[in-house]
């Protein structure tokens, strides 16, 4: 899941690992920018690195949730390939992990995706997958291809190797239909350029762009439509709407009433929303004319609490499932 | 803090022109807005007369395009159509890391070195940019611009990273690293003899070669002698690096510095604002105030959100069960539930609107009606927000439908043909009210999430930008933001309070 910043892609991500999660299904939600916005989300103490049960969903449905953490990524990865005991130390000693996981190049996005794939990949003692799924809250938009891809720039530079090897493999399965990388949008211009650029980018990098998300849709208007015709008869729309105003207790209607004064504020802030819809109108054409599903999901008048975020989840399930592209 | 206002409102038009300001550094987390408010800031600054230049980090072309330009690169681009006549003028750059990198290298290396490294693979994808890169390079371009002595003022937009402050972490990061044993360790077989750098590493011989086995076993040979050839061609420059990222560090703490923490009205963003406020603090980084973006404003304020909402019901019941009134006149309008003198006297009460309760009882009673989908209420949010509680209701997720937007069922469409004139105002007005309240219990929201953060935070000033209805993509829209972000109405008078405020 990724998003300009600020779409939702968290809180996106979270419903998704719930809805995808119904029917008795396990899902693993994964953070890798290191913020615990999982974490905050679900109301839980920050999570350690290693894999936990944070929510349970409909149907007996399990999220899980893991914060990775480039460090102890490195170790781990280190100990698959060599049973590393005093030279894991040593390395660490010299400052390798540091190095490694915060100025080597691109080392430490190879781990996070790297990571996530080992979660892809696993199987249990019946060789089934562990997991239904796994939701990477990915970076956003203007980091996800290179951060994506990094694996492909890695295999490059280690052209031979237990890492070469692991960089293509993590590659093999970005690349592969098993991945779907979606974005979440807003519909506001800045996030939907970034998002018709990022699918570009993504398109061009061979990954698998999915679908967009097109979160905190506002409300619609009864009438809206009214509001956006040429000011056409706007004495008779006012004189109509201090009457009706009136009529339901606001004052009276003429001669500087309260009803009466209340018809220009109100009429220009639904201006302003009819406005807005407007805007949003040409935006959603925009989007939908990439080419991949378009899914929208409402903006909570409250913000997201648990219940919220719930609603999200049924809501996105109820969408995953008829918004694919026949 | 340059020059700590009296009050806690943020004054950005005496910091902008104070020729002792140098640098000013927006930051805040992802989508609060950094990106306008630094172009917005450096339009104004250059139309008040100072030669400024804007660094954006955003990989979005979309800054560019609101200034007017194609394009934005690693040189600074003057910015057409800036009022010019103060003296000012605006340039523009966008942060190209490989470029910036490969400057460095080209004016710190001789042509020979500085071509092996430029040359070297593990240089090559270090300095495309992933994680870490980006806020050296930033650190090292603000460091260039601020050195040149070229511009008044550089505003400086902060990349939506993992942490906006990374960049801070910048020298010491780099610091630690040079001083590391491992960087010269692995200096030590590429140079001559290479004893000096293994004596410092201070291990014994076997644990060295275990470890560059390790890595040569794991990275593949190959890559450890690129990683090594690129180490010993840097050596020389390594130390500059250091030093003037350190250099930058100290910019940023001085006095001409000011930082603005961007943050929306969200409980999130000012949680994060937060963070930012007291990690600035702990580094000794001057903090010139949070700027609060997008906050609501609304007019007609002395009509409360549950008022609006009964007015609303009310209209909406009559529009369906009344057929046939063709007219509702003042004189004539027998179906009113309540005295008009009642709305008169009750808009006198609550203007002053001096405070908001923590819990709203209309907030609560509306939470309470998404719990059934099927209130009429819930027309406002027909497709678009799903009631919170569905997924725990029904499993068909009925009121999120997927039905366009607005053409849910309209109250106005039970109506006959003889009276659509008047019942389709009274449908709008209808409408409008339900607006109307939505927008009353945001701003109370905003506004109590504002109060939670300067009570926490009292020492901090504070300046509010209205959320403006349309986007802001042109010199225009940036200026607008200016002018608000300047025109603080000080002590009492929060943004809901003046009618020209949703333009
Ligand atoms: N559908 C929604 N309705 C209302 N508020 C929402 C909705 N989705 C997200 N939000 C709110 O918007 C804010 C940003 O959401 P979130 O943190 O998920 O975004 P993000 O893309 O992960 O941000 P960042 O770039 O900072 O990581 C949060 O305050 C969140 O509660
Ligand atoms: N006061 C405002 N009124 C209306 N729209 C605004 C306002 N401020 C910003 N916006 C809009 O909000 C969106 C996000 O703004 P912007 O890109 O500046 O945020 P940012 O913090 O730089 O985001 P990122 O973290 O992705 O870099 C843009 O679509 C912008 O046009
Ligand atoms: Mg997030
Ligand atoms: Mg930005």
């Amino acid at each position: 899941m990724t998003g300009k910043g600020g779409t939702g892609k968290t809180t996106v991500a979270a419903a998704l690992a719930l809805a995808l999660a119904r029917g008795g299904k396990r899902t693993l939600l994964v953070e890798v920018e290191g913020r615990q916005g999982i974490a905050q989300l679900f109301e839980t103490a920050p999570l350690p690195y290693e894999e936990r049960k944070i929510a349970v969903s409909h149907g007996d449905g399990e999220v899980h949730a893991l914060a990775i953490d480039a460090e102890r990524a490195l170790l781990d990865y280190l100990q698959m390939f060599y049973k590393l005991g005093s030279a894991g130390r040593a390395l660490k000693r010299l400052g390798a992990i540091d190095f490694a996981t915060t100025i080597a190049p691109g080392l430490r996005d190879v781990l996070l995706t790297g990571k996530a794939c080992e979660a892809v990949r696993r199987r249990d003692k019946r060789q089934r997958p562990v997991y239904d799924a796994v939701v990477m809250d990915a970076p956003p938009t203007g980091r996800i291809t290179r951060f994506l891809g990094v694996n492909e720039e890695v295999a490059g530079l280690a052209k031979v190797g237990p890492v070469h090897n692991q960089a293509q493999a993590v590659m093999r399965v970005l690349k592969s239909p098993q991945t779907a990388v979606h974005l979440v949008t807003l519909l506001e211009e800045m996030p939907v350029q970034e998002t018709v650029d990022g699918i570009a980018e993504l398109r061009a990098a061979g990954l698998p762009a999915a679908s967009v998300v097109v979160n905190m849709v506002r409300a619609g208007l009864p009438g809206e439509d009214q509001l956006l015709a040429p000011h056409r008869h706007t004495d008779e729309l006012t004189g109509a709407l201090a009457r009706a105003f009136s009529q339901a207790g606001l004052g009276t209607a003429g001669g500087g009433g309260h009803a009466e004064r209340l018809v220009a504020p109100l009429l220009e802030q639904g201006r302003e929303h009819a406005e807005r819809v407007a805007l949003e109108r040409g935006l959603r054409t925009e989007l939908r004319a990439q080419g991949l599903p378009v899914r929208e999901l409402g903006r909570l008048s409250e913000g997201v609490d648990l219940p919220g975020l719930y609603g999200l989840a049924t809501a996105l399930h109820d969408r995953w499932h008829t918004g694919e592209p026949a | 803090m340059s020059t700590p206002p009296a009050t806690d409102v943020l004054d950005v038009d005496p910091l902008l022109d104070d020729p002792a300001t140098r640098i000013v550094v927006c930051c805040g987390s992802g989508g609060v807005g950094k990106t306008t408010t630094a172009a917005a800031l450096g339009v104004r600054a250059a139309e008040r007369g100072r030669r400024t230049v804007v660094l954006t980090i955003d990989p979005a072309r979309r800054l560019a395009q609101s200034m007017g330009l194609t394009e934005l690169d690693n040189v600074p681009r003057e910015v057409p159509g800036i009022d010019t006549s103060a003296g000012g003028e605006l340039h523009a750059m966008m942060l190209d890391m490989k470029r910036t990198f490969d400057e460095v290298v080209e004016a710190h290396a001789d042509p020979d070195r500085a071509r092996a490294i430029l040359e070297n693979p593990f240089y090559q994808s270090l300095s495309a940019g992933f994680a870490g890169t980006q806020e050296y390079m930033a650190m090292e371009k603000l460091g260039q611009l601020r050195a040149g002595d070229e511009w008044d003022l550089i505003v400086v937009d902060t990349p939506p990273s993992r942490s906006a402050l990374d960049f801070l972490d910048a020298p010491k990061r780099l610091g630690s690293f040079l001083d590391g044993k491992l960087i010269r360790m692995l200096m030590a077989p590429a140079r001559v003899g290479g004893r000096a750098g293994m004596k410092v590493v201070n291990l014994s011989m076997a644990g060295l070669s275990m470890v560059t086995g390790a890595l040569d076993k794991l990275l593949g040979a190959g890559l450890l002698r690129d990683v090594q050839t690129f180490v010993a061609a840097m050596d020389t420059m390594f130390g500059g690096f250091r030093a003037r990222a350190d250099a930058t560090y100290q910019l940023l703490q001085a006095p001409g510095t000011a930082f603005l923490v961007v943050a929306a009205p969200e409980r999130d963003a000012l949680r994060e604002a937060a963070y930012f406020v007291e990690r600035l603090a702990a580094d000794r980084m001057p903090l010139a105030g949070l700027v609060l973006n997008r906050m609501h404003g609304g007019a007609a304020a002395g009509l409360s959100a549950e008022r609006a909402l009964a007015a609303a019901e009310t209209l909406t019941a009559e529009n369906l069960e009344i057929d046939g009134i063709v007219d509702h006149r003042p004189g004539k309008s027998v179906v009113r539930s309540a005295p008009a003198a009642d709305a008169e006297a009750l808009e006198a009460h609550e203007a002053p609107q001096t405070s908001v309760p923590p819990e709203d009882p209309a907030s609560r009673a509306d939470s309470a009606a998404s719990v059934a989908p099927e209130t009429p209420e819930v027309p406002v949010a027909s497709e678009a927000a799903p009631a919170p509680q569905a997924a725990v209701a029904a499993e068909d997720g009925s009121p999120a439908s997927d039905s366009p937007a607005g053409s849910g069922p309209h109250p106005s469409d039970a109506d006959t043909a003889e009276t659509t004139a008047t019942d389709d105002a009274v449908g709008l007005a209808a409408g409008l009210l339900r607006l109307h309240a939505e927008r009353m219990r945001l701003l109370a929201r905003e506004r109590r999430t504002r109060d939670r953060f300067t009570t926490l935070h009292p020492e901090v000033a504070l300046a509010e930008v209205p959320a403006l209805p349309g986007d802001v993509h042109d010199l225009t829209g940036l200026r607008t933001i200016g002018e608000r972000l300047a025109h603080q109405h000080a002590e009492e008078t929060p943004a809901s309070h003046r009618p020209a405020d949703s333009r």
